[in-house]
């Protein structure tokens, strides 16, 4: 399957995330610009972390007017595979195509650090490597991380199996020292109603050596893999 | 052309009274008169402050510096660039460079730190490198003072304000609390980068005729005269005024600035390049066409502005941030703008290169300032300051005397690792992007940073130390100590050291015992470097750390880069498996002089041991051989709180709960054993089959195999101490929050 990672002016993670795909995992990955239109073929888009337009107005906000995210739009409502990481899933909550949005973490700083998320949704195209209940240990680092929505939509994400990751500790357990960043129901991670978009916070992308302090991310970009077969 | 340059409507009158009024003294005042054969114009007197300022001239230390080592057989690149080079294998060069913002973050801590890290990664870009990983060297006032809490949470916030959004890792660091910093805090930001070697830039410019570019944001009226009247002048109850000397950070810009640049080099349509940090465009072309041996003219008219109405004086002297200066090949000016251009930036040809040696700026059409290149960039006064030791030795206390009731060892030890010089620096390094570029095999945490060279087996480990109360008691040997310590670091990660980037930070050089601080720094500086070989490449010169006449203590900060062949032999300073042997390998006894303890508890002891260089040379050669050789399993170096924290740090495997049993013999019951910092000491595990070798590896040292690894889950030191690691554990990572919680 070919893959396709967009570059904004303020990405980060972007090469991080090609290296995985392609150094770590062998894939035939290329980089996007965000002002021309094209998706080159992609069977799967990523939109990587960083600070798009260093996160000025709010996260996401000025990214997802550029050019190509019209594409990615599109690409979506054709059923087209994208996956948002930390910043990428930001753009996504300010282009509705996820629903929600990320607020500023309850501690008002900064974080990064290794946590634990819980699979909750083994079923879909991003998750279906790895098991129901399935613990994975990957980094979170940012600022605003804090996954907000109104109780309704919550509900009904609930009911849908939307929430793929939560954060928990050791253990599996949502608890409130488990959640670094203070989001609702313990949220990490969630996809649309058609799971073909899929947002989380944490980096898989930067979990995938053990070098590197772990591969457990692998199971994400395994799952997308798998489906394409 | 040679017609004198004109005054501008509004120009004050110039004359001794307003040179004084820049910081120039007299006698400076009538060199630059001597120079030009004629009073300067205002915009001229502008430049001259600036570049004669202590902060771009060196004009205090650069006698002394000359005697410090800068090149070596690994060492790329002449010295006079932006950063110095060493080759790190494989066709890499490694560029590195630390550099101070130490006033602008006092006086505003969010934008001064900010501002420091964008600062000392366009040093590294300029040069071709990718920036891959920054440190930090933090020194705040005691703990309790009542800026400190402010002071750190600016700091720290914009630290990571900048480099997380610019995308660069902060991989390690120092923070230390100590009184003698509660009216002068050091911020000194280091930052590295990547290069393949025929990609490094030069800043050198050739070829009259050769346009300028300007290239990154516009120009505004901050940071006028950060470089003089804020960073080489003392502070004083008018300091907080000068907020406005102080540069406002984008590091949005500056992500985009680094991008466009790598890619501008691509072209190979780029002469020279050189970024403009302190005194900003003045610096960057005067110095570019000063190395080249030729002249600049520059049209201040076409200098983007961020608001109209600058004058020709804000301009040259505007410090605005993520601005760079480029000499193009002369026709390829619009291939170069059509690359920041992509990344929306701004690129206009502003001036070009002459070879008549003048360093020339036009406005509207006349001449509004018109002197010799050199004398702005080369020929600012050297001064052989006089230097005095303070009586007594030059010793200073630094902690009382000694302790009436001498607290249990156990009691010490919880004492000690808990007290925030000692305890976990979690929450401020949790704040900064560890991890963003692929390459930290070893994060924050332990002895020295491990990043690994993507393409290659290679990887680099790097890390920043100093240690002003073993300078303050003496500041030759406390050099040294400084040095050693940073080799230590390293080479507890399995690296060779190869090279040292350092930042002097002392108080005001006018005064005789502080300048003989800083040459008796640079001397110790030296005689380690060369111990190591380890060759100085880069680094920066911080005076005037004064507020109202009391200086900092002195503070060399010492970073070091190491590299390793083969990255996976990396070591961390946890134990890692029970029933390995735990030794010791110490080159002497150690000290209580200038140590936590003492702060804490008092000693008798104020002199430093004298250090054997050999013998610390020994050590980390017999590191390196163990590592490479995968002789041992975990190194971590005795530095803060001493043995029984290192022990104790040991143990804090974030992967597994271990514990030590260790026995230190009759004398291991004094707190000199225990706690003391000096010289030096390294806590190693290894696997008992190959305790024998150690011993002939690291010989003449003293290698003592003082007990076991165990799964226990406690910290036993004979009958003494026995605790409980988790216990000890969330003591140390609890310290700072709980602290900061409080009240």
């Amino acid at each position: 399957m070919k893959w396709g990672v967009v570059r904004f002016p303020g990405s980060l993670d972007d090469g991080d995330a090609l290296h995985a795909l392609r150094e770590v995992m062998g894939q035939d990955a290329a980089m996007l610009w965000h002002k021309d239109e094209s998706l080159a073929g992609a069977d799967c888009v990523v939109l990587p972390g960083g600070f798009s337009y260093g996160d000025y107005l709010r996260c996401g906000a000025i990214a997802r007017f550029s050019p190509i995210m019209k594409s990615v739009a599109q690409f979506a409502a054709d059923g087209g595979l994208v996956i948002g990481i930390c910043n990428g899933f930001q753009i996504l909550c300010e282009a509705h195509l996820l629903p929600g949005a990320l607020m500023r973490n309850r501690s008002l700083s900064f974080i990064c650090d290794f946590i634990n998320v819980r699979v909750d949704n083994a079923q879909t195209p991003f998750t279906r490597a790895a098991r129901a209940g399935e613990i994975l240990r990957l980094p979170i680092k940012h600022g605003e991380g804090c996954y907000v929505a109104p109780p309704e939509d919550l509900a009904q994400m609930e009911e849908r199996g939307q929430v793929l990751l939560r954060y928990v500790n050791d253990a599996g357990a949502e608890t409130d020292d488990a959640n670094p960043n203070g989001s609702m129901r313990s949220i990490a991670g969630v996809a649309n109603d058609r799971f073909n978009v899929f947002g989380l916070m944490p980096h898989p992308e930067h979990a995938v050596e053990k070098m590197l302090g772990g591969a457990d991310g692998l199971k994400i970009f395994e799952s997308i893999i798998e489906g394409a077969r | 052309m040679s017609a004198a340059p004109v005054a501008l409507p509004g120009d004050p009158t110039i004359d001794a009274v307003q040179a004084r009024a820049h910081g120039l003294t007299d006698g400076e005042y009538a060199t630059i008169e001597h120079i030009l054969d004629r009073a300067p114009t205002f915009t001229e007197l502008g430049v001259f402050s600036v570049m004669w300022s202590e902060h771009c001239s060196y004009k205090s230390s650069r006698k002394h510096l000359r005697m410090l080592p800068m090149k070596g057989p690994k060492v790329v690149g002449g010295p006079g660039e932006n950063a110095g080079a060493i080759d790190v294998g494989d066709g890499w060069v490694a560029v590195f460079k630390i550099e101070s913002h130490n006033h602008p973050s006092y006086v505003e801590p969010y934008q001064g730190a900010a501002t420091g890290v964008g600062g000392i990664l366009r040093d590294i870009f300029t040069m071709g490198a990718r920036p891959i990983a920054n440190m930090d060297s933090l020194k705040f006032g005691s703990f309790d003072h009542p800026r400190t809490r402010f002071l750190l949470g600016g700091v720290v916030g914009g630290i990571g304000g900048y480099g997380n959004c610019v995308g660069v890792p902060t991989v390690a660091g120092e923070v230390m609390f100590d009184a003698g910093y509660n009216g002068n805090i050091l911020v000194n930001a280091f930052a590295l980068g990547l290069a393949r070697r025929e990609d490094l830039q030069s800043a050198r410019a050739q070829g009259a005729g050769n346009p300028v570019l300007y290239v990154g944001s516009a120009t505004g009226r901050d940071g006028i005269h950060g470089a003089s009247l804020l960073a080489s002048a003392e502070f004083d109850a008018e300091s907080e005024s000068k907020r406005p000397t102080v540069q406002v950070g984008d590091p949005f810009t500056e992500k985009l600035l680094i991008e466009a640049c790598l890619e501008a080099i691509k072209t190979g349509a780029i002469v020279a390049i050189q970024d403009m940090g302190a005194a900003g465009l003045s610096s960057s072309s005067s110095e570019m066409a000063g190395r080249g041996g030729l002249g600049i003219e520059l049209d201040l008219g076409r200098v983007p502005l961020r608001e109209a109405n600058l004058t020709p004086y804000e301009i040259l002297l505007s410090e605005s941030q993520e601005r760079m200066l480029i000499v193009a090949a002369r026709g390829r000016e619009a291939e170069l703008a059509a690359v920041f251009e992509k990344w929306d930036l701004h690129a206009v040809v502003i001036g070009r290169i002459t070879d008549d040696g003048r360093w020339r700026a036009l406005w509207k059409g006349q001449v509004v300032a018109d002197v010799p290149v050199g004398a702005i960039s080369d020929d600012a006064p050297v001064y052989d300051r006089p230097m005095q030791a303070p009586s007594a030795n030059g010793a200073t206390a630094v902690h009382p005397v000694a302790s009436v009731d001498a607290p249990s060892p156990a009691a010490a030890l919880r004492a000690i690792i808990a007290s925030p010089n000692v305890a976990s620096k979690r929450m401020v390094f949790r704040q900064y992007d560890s991890l963003v570029q692929g390459n930290t095999v070893m994060g924050p945490g332990s002895d020295a940073a491990v990043l690994r060279i993507k393409d290659s087996r290679r990887g680099l480990a790097l890390k920043v130390d100093s240690n002003p109360r073993a300078c303050a008691l003496d500041p030759y040997l406390g050099a040294i100590a400084t040095v050693c310590e940073a080799a230590r670091n390293v080479a507890c990660a399995g690296a060779r050291p190869a090279g040292i980037t350092n930042c002097l930070n002392y108080g005001n050089p006018e005064r005789p015992e502080i300048m003989w601080q800083l040459v008796r720094g640079i001397e110790g500086l030296r005689d380690a470097a060369i111990a190591f070989d380890t060759p100085v490449i880069s680094g920066n010169v911080s005076l005037y750390n004064e507020t109202e006449g009391r200086a900092i203590p002195p503070t060399p900060t010492i970073a070091m880069v190491g590299t390793l062949d083969d990255v996976a032999r990396h070591l961390k300073q946890y134990f890692k498996f029970a029933g390995d042997a735990i030794l010791i390998v110490r080159t002497a006894p150690s000290s209580l002089a200038a140590s936590e303890y003492a702060d804490l508890f008092g000693a008798h002891d104020q002199k430093l041991a004298p250090i054997d260089l050999a013998r610390e040379r020994k050590l980390i050669d017999g590191l390196v051989e163990c590592a490479d050789r995968r002789l041992i399993r975990s190194a971590h170096d005795v530095s803060e709180g001493g043995l029984a924290v290192a022990l104790a740090e040991s143990c804090f495997n974030p992967g597994i709960l271990l514990g030590a049993e260790v026995s230190l013999g009759d004398s291991g019951h004094s707190a000199e054993v225990l706690f003391g910092e000096g010289p030096s000491t390294v806590v190693i595990s290894a696997p008992i089959e190959n305790v024998q070798v150690l011993h002939k590896i690291f010989v003449p040292l003293e290698v003592v195999a003082i007990g076991r690894v165990t799964t226990a889950g406690r910290l036993k030191i004979d009958t003494i101490i026995d605790e409980d690691v988790a216990t000890l554990q969330c003591l140390y990572e609890e310290a700072i929050p709980g602290r900061l919680n409080q009240s």
